[in-house]
């Protein structure tokens, strides 16, 4: 199989990697780049533990070819944190109680970050609806939601 | 094993490109992708297009025309697009909705292809790079387009008449909120005289058969009739004329032909 040269942002950083043709964002991170943080769940677009923001919008990356990021800015989980100091998202998900197992809060931790990018002061219908399309299988959704909400709050305070 | 991706500048280098054997089109990726990931070996390669022209959204006179490669999230954010926006809404959860495309949703098999649902009560106009069709032929017709090496020709774009906002009326049943997979969809574009009687109806099914399809039979009774309970019961009566629901692990055929009427009546007096 042909080896394809991939560039683009990753958390930062600005990454340049060969990888096999059609090589899906997932693998390119996981495997190329050493970025675990994005779980491998159903490989379907199903779960949203694999998500993603790639230039500000939510993705799945296990259904996106890494090619076809040439260029782009991408941000996953690993790169949240700076310095030692949590992203108010995972600083609220550890304060509520928000993992059971653990597995989707990548997932959903990238997913509220994207909610919270674009609309600061969400509603809980707003959260429900930004964490729509990540799975928790220990069906901890509850401590999910209002550790959104609580990572929107503490923006807000920070801000003012 | 990845298979490999080739680009191209414009659609139609792409179309000739999909002549290959085993090579498919790639959109938005939630259809291909998945189907590679889930072990589909008739596929042997991946085709797109970085043409910009497909994700264009033009309105003209009240008539849009959208980009092929124009993303879910991208017809919720038009302000022309707010009539059927609910229909883009209904597809996937943020992550799907920012990545499956207009013309990938024209080829999602049931349970999947919302928006397709709408498509169809709209009347839209396939495009292709071989030509323009009818929604209704364009499915009747879509596997051909759809299996590797088939006739070469991509979808560019679909266009339709912009419906006014109390002509056109979506709903989508799922199990789980806010987002679950269809139990069934339904799309109705409806004009009605200054009496308040239906002058012209087309009602579209999701997950009423293997793809979209019309109800005929509904639409014919509601010719004439005012959207009152009284008024549609002969079309809620056969709403389910000719279908031939799909079972699978959120529905059986039974239980999506018990609630269809039952969704439909809503629909029309909501």
């Amino acid at each position: 199989m042909a080896r394809v040269p991939v560039q683009f942002s990753l958390n930062g950083d600005e990454r340049a990697e060969f990888i096999e043709s059609g090589t899906t964002l997932f693998h390119a991170l996981r495997d190329t780049m050493g970025d675990t943080s994005p779980k491998g769940g159903c490989q379907q677009g199903t779960c949203g533990a694999c998500s993603v923001i790639v230039d500000g919008e939510l993705r799945l990356s296990c259904l996106t070819l890494a090619e076809s990021c040439e260029g782009a800015t991408i941000e996953t989980t690993a790169g949240l944190g700076r310095d030692g100091v949590l992203h108010p998202v995972q600083r609220a998900i550890l304060d509520g109680f928000a993992t059971q197992c653990g597995f989707c809060t990548p997932g959903m931790v990238m997913a509220a970050k994207a909610l919270l990018d674009q609309t600061p002061n969400p509603t809980r219908e707003d959260v429900v609806e930004a964490i729509s399309g990540n799975i928790c299988r220990c069906t901890g959704y509850e401590p999910i939601i209002n550790a959104v909400l609580a990572a929107a709050r503490s923006n807000s305070q920070n801000a003012g | 094993m990845s298979l490999a991706l080739r680009t191209f500048a414009t659609t139609h280098e792409a179309s000739a490109a999909l002549s290959q054997d085993g090579a498919r089109y790639l959109g938005g990726g939630t259809l291909l992708v998945r189907a590679v990931n889930e072990g589909d070996i008739a596929t042997t390669g991946y085709v797109r297009t970085t043409d910009p022209a497909l994700s264009d959204i033009e309105v003209s006179d009240q008539r849009v025309r959208i980009g092929a490669s124009t993303t879910m999230s991208s017809i919720i954010s038009s302000g022309d697009l707010a009539t059927i926006s609910g229909a883009a809404k209904a597809v996937g959860g943020p992550a799907i909705r920012n990545m499956a495309t207009v013309g990938g949703n024209l080829f999602a098999p049931a349970p999947y292809g919302d928006f397709t649902v709408a498509l169809l009560a709209l009347g839209a106009m396939v495009h292709t790079t071989g030509g323009d069709m009818g929604i209704v032929d364009f499915l009747d017709r879509r596997d051909d387009f759809a299996k590797p090496s088939g006739k070469g020709a991509i979808v560019t774009a679909v266009s339709f008449d912009i419906p006014a906002a109390n002509s056109f009326r979506f709903v989508k049943v799922s199990r789980v909120k806010p987002k679950g997979v269809s139990v069934l969809s339904i799309a109705a574009a409806i004009q009605a005289d200054p009496q308040g009687e239906v002058s012209a109806a087309r009602i579209a099914l999701g997950c009423m058969a293997d793809r979209p399809m019309r109800a005929m039979a509904a639409e014919k009774a509601l010719i004439g009739a005012p959207l009152t309970k009284a008024g549609i019961a002969d079309a809620v009566a056969v709403i389910v004329a000719g279908t031939d629901p799909i079972t699978d692990p959120v529905a059986s055929a039974w239980y999506r032909s018990e609630v269809l009427p039952v969704h439909f009546g809503r629909l029309l007096l909501g």
